[in-house]
């Protein structure tokens, strides 16, 4: 990794220290609703029952690749409140190598207070889209081993 | 509405004894409008358990200590009052069940292993909880049976005249609810039972929904099988009741193994206890047990009627107001329906709504409410749904108009 490429870590600081400028949750949404509707276009080909991660309330879809030695991930939820948090989960983990992406702790959602949204609930497909994005890191880091 | 009284009714005072809807939440006074899923505890339910875990916890029936004698009492008065609570003949009928969803599953595990048959027939509407469709489809997979749905009209309501047809000499049985969970229809149960029984066809009525809000009379419904949660009903959650008729029960194997459901046992073979005994193996749930009681007390004390008139009050206030804003509309429009108002709005996902209306401290149920085939009736993933109790108010219905309008402002 080249020096002037973040971490995972520093661009969870980075958007920590965005939603920090929010005094009210309404703002805080509001920009939340705006990062999911900004969020890339996932393929349609991708929008497949194979890709998605079902949860009670709303379903999440991910397609994740390998370039260059580093793993990037496209997301689409139908709620956009997911979309908004998919769209900082896609943000921080894409572009870095797999290795890196399937040790990192991911701390930011709590300190920007939206830990409810990672509760252990079966409410919406959040949860499980995280541990299927540090899933296919291990799979994509597994691959890279194999060529070494 | 706080305040107001009707029939003498004290709407303030009620609101008093129900310690958990005094808080914030988010910052904000908590709008509770999730009461299908579960009904806040008045001050006496919270006592009971309280006393029961404080000065007379012990193990009922087999002891001949005091305490034991009177943990006995307290829970057998609950059934008392259970029984007389939906009219059953006997206190034998009420078998005590951790909720709804078990009583049902008990009715699927002991009268279905015994009365159903490959090629039978099991008929559930189109309007059921999982917990009242899943059960019925595990044993129609055991046994080669086959489950047949009652459709639903677009208002949300049965449409009964399919109910002939559907029934056949191979239908064994027909479990429906008293009243939609999802939308709050209530179905016309006292004609479902007469057409079955005069084609021999016994009935079971999840009456989860139900209970807190009708006047229950299972003689007088001839039901033969009647289902419902403490929990839903202003009492603790982890007890449930099902009503038998004692024939069936009689005549059903038991459900589970254990202590207190035997007479005699020796190593080679046993015998079965009597009624409702032969259904409770193990140390059932003393605590939830005594304090539904309370629960019972705390209804009985109003009265269903005057509940009703309060929650038809608040029904019609937020059919009124929610109706008017724009893109809103109301799923299940049934002409006869408990205070539940079902919703989706167009181009929002109710997902973001319910998370949007918890940061102002309203707190309403998203999603399918566990009814997917019912959702898919209907081609939507799910619903937003507000349900009120007695203790709801006015200015509440006013704060989720006011939340609503301002989630659809952020969203669109």
């Amino acid at each position: 990794m080249s020096a002037a490429e973040k971490t995972v870590k520093e661009i969870q600081n980075q958007v920590v220290e965005e939603f920090s400028f929010f005094d009210e949750w309404d703002e805080k949404y509001a920009y939340l609703i705006e990062l999911g509707k900004k969020l890339e276009i996932l393929d349609p080909s991708h929008k497949t029952e194979e890709k998605k991660i079902k949860g009670c309330q709303s379903q999440v879809w991910l397609n994740s690749y390998l370039k260059d030695d580093k793993i990037y991930y496209q997301a689409d939820s139908d709620a956009v409140i997911v979309k908004g948090l998919v769209s900082l989960l896609v943000r921080v983990f894409s572009g870095h190598p797999p290795a890196e992406v399937a040790q990192a702790d991911i701390d930011f959602i709590d300190e920007i207070g939206l830990k409810q949204h990672l509760s252990p609930t079966r409410s919406n497909g959040l949860v499980s889209m995280l541990k299927q994005m540090k899933l296919d890191a291990v799979a994509f880091q597994a691959l890279l081993q194999s060529k070494q | 509405m706080s305040g107001t009284k009707i029939k003498g009714l004290d709407l303030t005072t009620i609101r008093e004894e129900f310690p958990v809807l005094d808080q914030q939440v988010n910052g904000k006074p908590l709008v509770y409008f999730d009461n299908a899923a579960t009904t806040q505890k008045p001050k006496a339910v919270i006592d009971s358990l309280v006393s029961y875990y404080s000065s007379y916890n012990a193990n009922i029936h087999r002891g001949i200590h005091t305490l034991a004698e009177k943990a006995t009492a307290a829970f057998e008065s609950t059934r008392e009052a259970i029984r007389a609570f939906i009219n059953a003949s006997s206190t034998e009928e009420i078998i005590f069940t951790k909720g709804t969803t078990e009583s049902i599953n008990l009715v699927a595990a002991t009268w279905g292993k015994e009365n159903i048959h490959k090629g039978d027939e099991i008929i559930v509407s189109g309007l059921e909880h999982h917990s009242n469709m899943v059960p019925w489809q595990i044993l129609a997979a055991e046994k080669g049976a086959i489950v047949k749905i009652i459709p639903v009209n677009a208002n949300g309501e049965l449409i009964l005249s399919d109910l002939n047809n559907l029934i056949t000499d191979k239908t064994k049985i027909i479990a429906l609810n008293h009243v939609s969970n999802a939308l709050g229809t209530i179905n016309p149960i006292a004609e479902v039972i007469k057409i079955a029984h005069s084609k021999n066809v016994k009935v079971l009525i999840d009456g989860a929904q139900a209970v807190s809000h009708l006047d229950i009379d299972v003689q007088k419904l001839d039901a033969d099988f009647y289902a419902f949660s403490g929990h839903k009903m202003y009492g603790p959650t982890g007890i449930g009741i099902l009503y038998g008729k004692k024939a069936l029960l009689e005549e059903m194997p038991p459900y589970q193994g254990g202590g207190e459901m035997i007479k005699e046992v020796t190593y080679a073979s046993c015998s079965f206890n009597e009624l409702p005994y032969k259904f409770e193996a193990g140390t059932p749930n003393i605590a939830d047990a005594i304090a539904l009681k309370a629960s019972v007390d705390f209804i009985n004390k109003f009265g269903k009627q005057a509940i009703r008139e309060v929650e038809n009050q608040l029904l019609e206030y937020a059919t009124q107001k929610l109706s008017a804003i724009p893109g809103l509309t109301i799923k299940g429009t049934a002409k006869e329906k408990v205070s539940v108002i079902s919703f989706v709005i167009e181009g929002i996902h109710h997902q973001d709504l319910g998370i949007l209306l918890d940061q102002e401290g309203i707190a309403i149920r998203t999603g399918h409410h566990c009814t997917q085939p019912l959702m898919g009736h209907f081609g939507i993933p799910g619903t937003a749904r507000a349900s009120f109790a007695v203790y709801n108010t006015f200015e509440e219905i006013d704060r989720l108009e006011a939340g609503i309008k301002k989630a659809v402002k952020m969203l669109k």
